[in-house]
């Protein structure tokens, strides 16, 4: 290095110069070395972990409750490939390839920044490799790559779940559209650092298809059809793995006030949904299950092989139908699935049915072309005979069901109106009973007890004159025919 | 000792050549057909290989070695009975269906594909009789000959996946129990899957250890992306199947079948 020179002046700028040609750039790098710190510094994606536990799996419709810490932990996750022979529909059967035993998989519920643990099993007695891809994976394959596993041997890789979400997990040997279309697909939850509101009920409904050999009905143990699923043309399309799983006794249950989350994912294979439940509104809507939030939506994609997260609260009791809006698959493949909601109703939300009447068309402007008028029926009060005829058809439709035709009811449940002194010693002749039906309350008839619900019914007047007239003319009854102004006159 | 192989003309089915140390038993007769040479389509290539394999004629057993075939190697050879044998060699799962060491227990499985065999074990058997395990390319070109006689006509991606379609049988069925094809060979889809010598040469590893960026293994599209034949995605689960291995896993449905070297011919 050569000696630096400082005896004359120039040599001292020269010198001076270099120097800050040379300190300059360090003194920027430090400054900027900094402003790197705070700024561009990443995330710390793998904190270290405060402890490790194995979460509670639980199968659809259920979610595992909610955990939260403040430091990620490790969470041990074993799954088990089973290849089992289930039903798909009344009398139809399907070799499914499940994840835990049951289509869909287990729900996994992990936070944000926890490092998974992940243990796939595939059991000695089946017959296919299997894997896993969670979408909940930052690395290849989505573990995929790593969790190729035989029968009889398991596999084991950890991931962070570095981001939030609602997202799906499948399985993805080749060929993956067989291995998903069997059923090896569920959900896994990555809930936020910060968490997630609290709701009264979480529920967890994944939609998939079918594609079978043989045509939605057929029964029997139905083999896959590849050719169908190439051409995207299912046989069925379900919640929860089979028709009917989560409908009448199966259905979700809530309260009229409950606050209601579902998580819902899309399998695919193939379709896109259209989720909607009808009579209900997702106030809120985590869009594709990320964090963007929608407001007041009645029906929401979700893609194949994504999911949503949607939730609201149950106002009125009923039932109501959680349906894809694609909406033959809803009717005639399978894809419905039940809420019934229990508890007060709101009349002011939701009426029901308040009046039926008759249409009067509106009168048209004078065009030189008449429609027939609409002739208004006479006022006057039907015949007998004719009241009686009217009420024969009014009884058949409405009330022989339970009361019979012959008028003699079902001992112990329905009670007879054949010579009933129940109704002929009444003194509004029946009306009211037609008018408000009977709700519990015990009532003795010919010396027997009853007490049960007889539905009320809407009825017009003259419909209930017709069918009083005919019921207290019947079986040896006899009495006056019933004026249609009679019942007015009672129901006012 | 020359083994000759005489050239089998496809239409004669019953010419069978005996091997040195062959025993023959009643059922699943372990004799080999002489397997003429011919050109393999590769299931899956790399952009270096070429998608027409040349397979020379070679021999191959006429049906899977039998549990009973299996049992006559290690009373022989005893260090590869199920108590004796080395971890390295074979997983817990070993032989597992028999009753004990030296004893298969149930008559049923007597004629049946051994299974829980290591590639180890598989391969020890073979040499002990002389043999080798067929070449990937060697199983999969004899395995795609068409089915004869009462299968005639049926499409062999159909057979297949009806036996995908199925869970697996408690027992078992005996080797010679589903089709047989153009070579006159037995079950060679269809009853179990079979080990072949170089099982793992169908993942496609980049240069460089842990080059994520080259197609690997069977997962996604990465197998679809090179596959010659998308329409036989059947094979795709075989593929995936062997990708999985280890030399020393057994597994339940899993067995084998030797081959041999034609001396002279090609």
């Amino acid at each position: 290095m050569k000696v630096v020179n400082l005896n004359s002046r120039s040599s001292q700028v020269t010198f001076l110069r270099r120097m800050l040609l040379f300190l300059v750039p360090v003194f920027i790098s430090f400054t900027g070395c900094t402003q790197h710190a705070k700024t561009d510094a990443p995330q710390s994606d793998t904190a270290a972990v405060t402890g490790e536990y194995s979460p509670a799996l639980t199968f659809a419709p259920n979610v595992p409750e909610a955990r939260y810490s403040t430091t990620p932990k490790k969470v041990i996750v074993e799954i088990e490939v089973v290849e089992k022979i289930m039903k798909l529909a009344d009398g139809v059967d399907y070799t499914f390839w499940t994840f835990g035993g049951k289509v869909p998989g287990p729900f996994i519920r992990v936070q944000e920044g926890d490092e998974v643990e992940l243990h796939l099993d595939n059991n000695a007695n089946n017959k296919m490799p299997h894997n896993i891809d969670l979408h909940a994976v930052s690395g290849p394959g989505g573990g995929a790559e790593a969790t190729m596993t035989v029968p009889g041997h398991s596999s084991v890789f950890n991931f962070r779940a570095l981001n939030p979400g609602l997202f799906v997990y499948h399985c993805a040997t080749a060929p993956v559209g067989m291995h998903i279309a069997n059923g090896m697909y569920g959900l896994i939850l990555v809930t936020p650092k910060e968490g997630l509101p609290n709701v009264d009920k979480e529920f967890y409904i994944m939609q998939s298809e079918f594609y079978t050999k043989g045509k939605n009905g057929e029964p029997g143990l139905q083999p896959f059809d590849m050719d169908k699923a190439i051409k995207e043309q299912p046989e069925y399309v379900v919640f929860n793995g089979s028709v009917g799983s989560t409908t009448g006794t199966n259905a979700l249950q809530a309260k009229v006030g409950d606050r209601i989350r579902i998580y819902a994912g899309n399998a695919g294979p193939n379709l896109v949904s259209s989720f909607h439940i009808i009579g209900q509104i997702f106030d809120k809507v985590y869009v594709e299950g990320g964090s963007q939030i929608n407001q007041n939506v009645a029906t929401t994609l979700i893609p194949s092989g994504g999911a949503t997260i949607v939730e609201f609260t149950c106002k009125e009791p009923g039932t109501f139908n959680i349906v894809d809006h694609s909406i033959f698959r809803a009717f005639n493949q399978g894809a419905l699935a039940q809420l019934i909601v229990t508890g007060p109703a709101d009349k002011n939300i939701y009426s029901g049915k308040l009046a039926d009447q008759f249409y009067y068309p509106p009168i048209p402007a004078e065009t030189g072309k008449k429609d027939n008028p609409v002739v208004e029926p006479t006022a006057l009060e039907p015949s007998f005979a004719d009241r009686f005829k009217d009420g024969h058809a009014l009884f058949e439709s409405n009330c022989s069901s339970c009361h019979q035709a012959t008028g003699l009811g079902l001992p112990g449940s329905f009670p007879p109106l054949a010579k009933s002194d129940f109704l002929m010693g009444r003194q509004d002749m029946g009306i009211g009973i037609l008018l408000h039906g009977i709700n519990n309350e015990p009532i003795t008839v010919n010396g027997k007890h009853f007490q049960g619900v007889m539905p009320q019914l809407s009825l017009a007047d003259d419909q209930i004159a017709s069918i009083l007239t005919y019921v207290r003319n019947s079986w040896g009854n006899k009495s006056a025919a019933i004026k249609a102004s009679d019942v007015k006159k009672v129901r006012n | 000792m020359i083994i000759v192989c005489f050239l089998a003309p496809l239409k004669q089915y019953g010419k069978v050549l005996q091997s040195n140390g062959h025993i023959n038993s009643k059922n699943g007769a372990s004799g080999m057909l002489s397997i003429p040479g011919g050109s393999y389509h590769a299931f899956l290539r790399r952009k270096d290989q070429p998608a027409v394999i040349r397979v020379r004629r070679f021999l191959l057993d006429i049906n899977a070695v039998t549990n009973e075939d299996f049992l006559t190697f290690v009373k022989a050879n005893p260090k590869w009975a199920r108590s004796k044998i080395s971890r390295l060699f074979a997983d817990p799962g070993y032989l597992k269906q028999w009753a004990d060491d030296f004893e298969i227990g149930n008559d049923k499985i007597k004629s049946s594909p051994v299974t829980n065999v290591s590639w180890f074990a598989a391969d020890a058997y073979a040499r002990w009789k002389g043999k080798r395990l067929p070449t990937q390319a060697e199983w999969e070109y004899a395995a795609a000959a068409a089915p004869v006689g009462i299968n005639r006509g049926a499409r062999l991606t159909r057979i297949i996946l009806a036996w995908y379609d199925r869970p697996n049988p408690v027992i078992l069925p005996p080797v010679r129990s589903t089709y047989r094809n153009t070579y006159g060979l037995y079950d060679m889809h269809g009853l179990v899957w079979e080990w072949v010598d170089d099982f793992n040469s169908v993942i496609i590893q980049g240069e460089n250890s842990g080059d994520r960026t080259s197609v690997n293994s069977f997962f996604c599209a990465a197998g679809s992306l090179n596959s010659v034949n998308k329409e036989d995605y059947a094979a795709f689960m075989r593929f995936a199947f062997r990708q999985g291995l280890q030399a020393r896993y057994t597994v339940k449905s899993l067995g084998f079948r030797c081959a041999k070297d034609c001396a002279g011919f090609n």
